[in-house]
């Protein structure tokens, strides 16, 4: 079958893989519907979580129907439309039972890497590098799902698609942000990034009874989405002095909650966007932690700062003192999604939660390379470039 | 990402860089190059979400069987309602002072151990122990860094710090 893969740095390739088998009890073969492009991936296009090899099949957002069932699994029947929550969790051991998901203690073959790295291994991912378990992901025709009666959840019949899609990754993982940052009704909530995962902290935010909810990017077509879809009200970073902004949008306390949402190769339009990008590319730091830091710096006194882009290794200057001395509470996650998307479906059906714009484009799994390079280079407004196999 | 210098770097260098230098943070906190971050007694521990007395030292599951006599089991409470802990050492043959970038890497006397331990506590917790190939893949490029992961993947179910 066609597959989009990894073929490099900065190498994105279509090519032929074998169709995958159930190997356990609980897996189940789904027959992809869509699947999307994610900000995360980029880090792996780059080479910025170095554990990719040429070949692997990219994509960790999906929704099809199934295929193929286990002789284990008792949720899920062939024909099923079902969405996949990108994390895999056995829903057995302590983390799960927490609703920890992401820190699943089996859903990672290859523990040995992260243990290295972290100092504990956390689950597995589709499609995100061999420190992530080696699974295969969901740009294909067809995709394994291990432990589907966890990870697998029906769409109900008024959800498209389209919208279905992003209870995969982009509203599973805003929720685990908005939720595990204990935001409060009354509530003045910043989000750094106006990506698919920072509109969903965002809506999240505002289904939790925040005041106020204020978006951060550089992007127009995407703060406009914030501002049209999400309901939210939006800082262009490049226009204005974000925390200066964000002190008298909080009458000078700074806002309770800050979300980050960019991640590891965070911008900015001041010198230390310079300073990161040099260190990063000398190997003197793996991660830009830009926004960051000025999540930490804007927070108010006693707040609460929670990363939620993806974060590799170390980073350097990171502020320490304010952490401290504003007795900050620091936190972060994967997407905890199998606790959440009930909830969020549910929300969809209710048209209370909608996504489809962020699917800016929709194309073939042909067209691979092409929706990469768009993506990542923001072309023609591109906020997902989302992949249909069955063309 | 987006700038000539990232585009210029090569996937070498970045493993080379940011993992070897994050590996080498990690030694570090053993006390010196060389120090394993391996407790003295050897014993390797995990925690499993099972009452104590659903565990049986003398029925343990069939990779931590397949010792015998050559390991020594524990099980104990885990506090504040984690389960059980159980932890297994060889009867002989490992000291607990294993290298450090060998109990990394899984190259160590206790990788094969510390690989059954980690299945005995999937077969008790989920009953099956997950398998992840065969992956679907495309082609593979023989490439220095395509190598050094293959090496580091397949060791990865038999390394880290358990």
């Amino acid at each position: 079958m066609k597959a989009v893969t990894w073929r490099g740095v900065n190498e994105v390739g279509v090519e032929d893989v074998p169709e995958p088998k159930i190997l356990n009890d609980h897996d189940i073969i789904l027959e992809v519907g869509l699947s999307v492009t994610c900000g995360s991936d980029l880090h792996l296009l780059g080479g910025y979580i170095p554990a990719m090899r040429a070949g692997d099949v990219l994509g960790h957002e999906f929704m099809g129907r199934v295929a193929e069932v286990g002789r284990a699994v008792t949720k899920h029947k062939v024909g099923d439309r079902v969405v996949v929550v990108s994390f895999i969790g056995c829903g057995l051991c302590w983390y799960c039972e927490q609703g920890l998901w992401s820190l699943c203690d089996n859903g990672n073959p290859n523990p040995g890497i992260t243990e290295t790295l972290w100092g504990q291994s956390i689950g597995g991912c589709f499609g995100y590098s061999h420190a992530m378990g080696g699974w295969a992901g969901s740009h294909a025709p067809y995709i394994r799902v291990p432990y589907a009666d966890n990870g697998a959840f029906t769409i109900p019949d008024g959800v498209s698609d389209e919208r279905a899609l992003f209870a995969s990754d982009a509203a599973p993982t805003g929720w685990t942000g908005a939720d595990q940052a204990g935001i409060r009704a009354g509530d003045v909530v910043a989000v750094w990034g106006a990506g698919g995962v920072g509109q969903m902290a965002a809506r999240k935010a505002m289904l939790m009874g925040a005041e106020r909810v204020v978006v951060i990017d550089r992007f127009d077509n995407r703060l406009e989405q914030v501002r049209t879809h999400i309901g939210a009200e939006t800082l262009h970073y490049e226009q204005v002095d974000v925390p200066a902004e964000l002190r008298e949008m909080s009458g000078g306390r700074g806002p309770d909650v800050c979300i980050e949402a960019v991640g590891m190769e965070a911008h900015s339009s001041g010198p230390q966007y310079l300073y990161d990008q040099v260190k990063q590319q000398m190997r003197l730091q793996s991660d830009r932690p830009t926004a960051l830091r000025e999540a930490i710096y804007a927070c108010r006194k006693g707040g609460t700062v929670f990363a939620l882009g993806v974060f590799g290794g170390v980073v350097d200057k990171f502020p320490m003192g304010a952490v401290m001395n504003k007795a900050l509470t620091l936190r972060g996650a994967q997407q905890h999604g199998q606790r959440y998307v009930p909830e969020i479906l549910d929300l969809m059906s209710r048209d209370e939660v909608r996504t489809e714009h962020l699917a800016t484009h929709v194309m073939s799994l042909d067209d691979g390379p092409k929706g990469y390079r768009m993506f990542k280079e923001k072309e023609d407004g591109c906020v997902r470039a989302v992949f249909r196999p069955g063309g | 990402m987006t700038s000539p210098l990232g585009s210029v770097a090569s996937l070498a260098a970045k493993v080379g860089g940011a993992v070897v230098g994050q590996v080498r943070s990690v030694l570090g906190q053993g006390g010196g190059a060389g120090a394993a971050s391996a407790p003295a007694s050897g014993w390797l521990a995990v925690s499993i979400y099972r009452e104590p007395s659903e565990l049986d030292a003398t029925a343990l599951p069939a990779p931590l069987a397949a010792y015998g006599d050559r390991i020594e089991t524990r099980i104990r409470p885990a506090p504040g309602g984690k389960g059980s802990e159980l932890a297994v050492r060889l009867t002989r043959g490992s000291s607990g002072k294993t290298s450090g970038p060998a109990r990394l890497s899984g190259s160590d006397p206790n990788a094969d151990l510390r690989s059954a331990l980690r299945q005995a506590k999937q077969l008790i917790e989920v009953g099956e122990v997950l398998r992840v190939d065969p992956a679907s893949h495309g082609k593979r490029n023989a490439t220095p860094a395509g190598a050094v992961l293959e090496v580091a993947t397949k060791r990865a179910p038999k390394g880290g710090v358990l």
